[in-house]
């Protein structure tokens, strides 16, 4: 049974297309990264995932059911697939406990008291116990870059997306957030994750997508695709990243 | 290879000289006090000074006048503060619907553009001659025939429309990603307004609203036209009668009492919200 699977999507922005017949399968529990560069549709393909953004043809299904069935109407697809965006986008005039719990209880109708309960529980997980009454702007990146991983971890999803979360991070403060991911896989959290941190993506990933032009060209295990790579757009694109030294 | 080594301290603030610290402002009110004190000896030396001393300032006619005036006032204030509360709740749905997005919502979103667009477009004088002579004449059953009633609504209708727009630029000015991200979290297009948007939105824009009110606590002085007798039109009564202006004065100090607090207000707003912007970018 596959937790997500994408058959023969296809989406179009204007006349240009953005997504040309992709088909992705994401089993319980598995960690998926999605490459390749700037442009290749990563970001699309995430937004289609989860209703974000509408598509022209193929289908997308959650649990064997198609994301656009009306058991997943009334937000019920939101709750099941949370995603974190490169820019945090944590609401400036909440506190972090008000931003982790604001969809639990106004969306989902959980108690305030269960919900900050989860809420203190992710923020220990995460070594961010003592910033519940903070607000964002006075937590560095990293730390709101977490702070928003939680929130999407709050509704208790079965799918997280992580797009590029650590891109608009300084250096140093990459490590944190990443250690983040690799609990939450320890956790046998299923994830789909786009990023540009190669060797992240060869600690973490069970399989590794590389997307060019709107297609998946190339799809293997971490070991296969990024030391044998057999497409040659691959190897271009991989030694670009060693060239840049991210590798 | 070259380090970075501090300089020589700045002067700041607080090492400057005791005479680099008092010598400006001591010279510039010296300067203004001087200027006050040779106009002030030119307009006395004036042949005309008593004259208009009398037709203007004239202590006893002010003290006459003054209960009228202050009276008068009080309708001033309280018209001017029921319609802020209502401005305040009219202009955001205005706003709101204006924002609505989807077929459901065509209905209002055209009506709120209509509404702003049409009442933004007239005088408030013409506006305010139009609901407070005109809905009374009709004498239509079951509605007020108070001028002073309609005329606050005419107020009330037109700066709602620019209040509107304010409300609007604050939402505008929000970034995408928070919508993005509240949707992602399942908050619906109601709910993202209410938690997300909105708050926001009215922090980026009190200053601007605050100086609407500034504006609206003069204007609320053109229902005098209707014969509403507020500060403006007792002084006037006054002034028809004893061929005295000092009625006026007495009725601009008022004024200047209630909006310069206001203006104070705004600007202490004003200067929060810039350094609350300039900590963000940082
Ligand atoms: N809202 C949009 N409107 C029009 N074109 C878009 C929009 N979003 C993305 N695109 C285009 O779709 C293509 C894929 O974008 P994206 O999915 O963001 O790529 P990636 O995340 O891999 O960098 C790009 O060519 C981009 O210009
Ligand atoms: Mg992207």
């Amino acid at each position: 049974m596959h937790r997500i699977e994408i058959e023969h999507l296809t989406k179009y922005y204007g006349k240009s297309l953005v997504l040309d017949n992709v088909n992705l399968t994401v089993g319980v529990h598995e960690v998926v990264c999605l490459i390749g560069a700037s442009g290749s549709g990563k970001s699309t393909l995430l937004r289609c995932i989860n209703d974000l953004v509408p598509f022209d043809e193929g289908v997308v299904k959650l649990d064997g059911v198609s994301i656009h069935d009306e058991r997943f109407a009334a937000r019920e697809l939101y709750k099941r697939i949370g995603i974190v965006f490169q820019s945090y986008n944590l609401f400036p005039h909440m506190t972090v406990l008000d931003n982790i719990t604001l969809a639990p209880r106004r969306v989902h109708q959980i108690s305030r008291t269960e919900s900050e309960a989860y809420a203190h529980e992710l923020l220990e997980l995460f070594g961010l116990d003592g910033f519940a009454d903070s607000y964002p702007e006075q937590l560095s990146g990293g730390q709101q870059q977490r702070v928003a991983i939680i929130r999407a971890m709050a509704n208790r999803p079965d799918v997280l997306m992580l797009d590029e979360v650590t891109a608009a991070l300084d250096p140093e403060l990459i490590g944190g957030v990443l250690d983040v991911i690799k609990n939450l896989r320890e956790q046998g959290m299923t994830m789909l994750i786009v990023t540009h941190e190669m060797g992240f993506a060869r600690d973490v990933a069970d399989r590794v997508c590389f997307l060019d032009g709107g297609r998946i060209l190339e799809e293997a295990s971490p070991e296969t695709l990024f030391s044998r790579p057999e497409n040659p757009r691959t190897r271009q694109f991989l030694q670009r990243i060693i060239e840049a030294g991210r590798l | 290879m070259t380090f970075w080594r501090p300089g020589p301290p700045r002067r700041s603030g607080r090492c400057l000289r005791p005479r680099d610290r008092f010598l400006p402002p001591i010279i510039s009110v010296t300067t203004v006090l001087g200027a006050i004190f040779i106009v002030r000896t030119i307009v006395i030396r004036a042949e005309q000074w008593p004259r208009i001393k009398a037709q203007f300032f004239s202590l006893p006619a002010i003290i006459e006048v003054f209960p009228d005036v202050l009276r008068g006032f009080s309708i001033n204030m309280s018209v001017w503060i029921v319609s802020l509360v209502v401005i305040a709740l009219w202009a955001l749905a205005l706003a709101v619907f204006r924002s609505l997005s989807g077929p459901w919502f065509t209905s209002l979103r055209v009506f709120a553009i209509v509404y702003i667009d049409l009442l933004r477009g007239l005088p408030s004088l013409l506006l305010v001659l139009l609901f407070g002579f005109g809905i009374p004449a009709l004498q239509i059953p079951g509605l007020p025939r108070s001028s002073l009633f309609w005329g606050a609504i005419a107020m009330i209708s037109s700066y709602s429309a620019y209040a509107a727009e304010v409300y609007r630029s604050g939402m505008d000015a929000v970034h995408d990603g928070q919508r993005a991200a509240a949707k992602a979290l399942g908050l619906s297009q109601g709910q993202t307004l209410r938690f997300a948007i909105l708050p926001q939105a009215v922090r980026n824009v009190l200053p601007s609203l605050l100086n609407l009110a500034v504006a609206l606590q003069k204007d609320v002085a053109l229902l005098s036209v209707l014969g509403v007798r507020d500060a403006v039109r007792e002084a006037q009564i006054y002034t028809a009668r004893t061929f005295n202006y000092s009625s006026l004065i007495a009725a601009a100090v008022l004024f200047l009492v209630a909006t310069i607090p206001m203006s104070r207000l705004t600007d202490y707003f004003t200067k929060k919200d810039r350094e609350r912007r300039l900590q963000r970018t940082v």
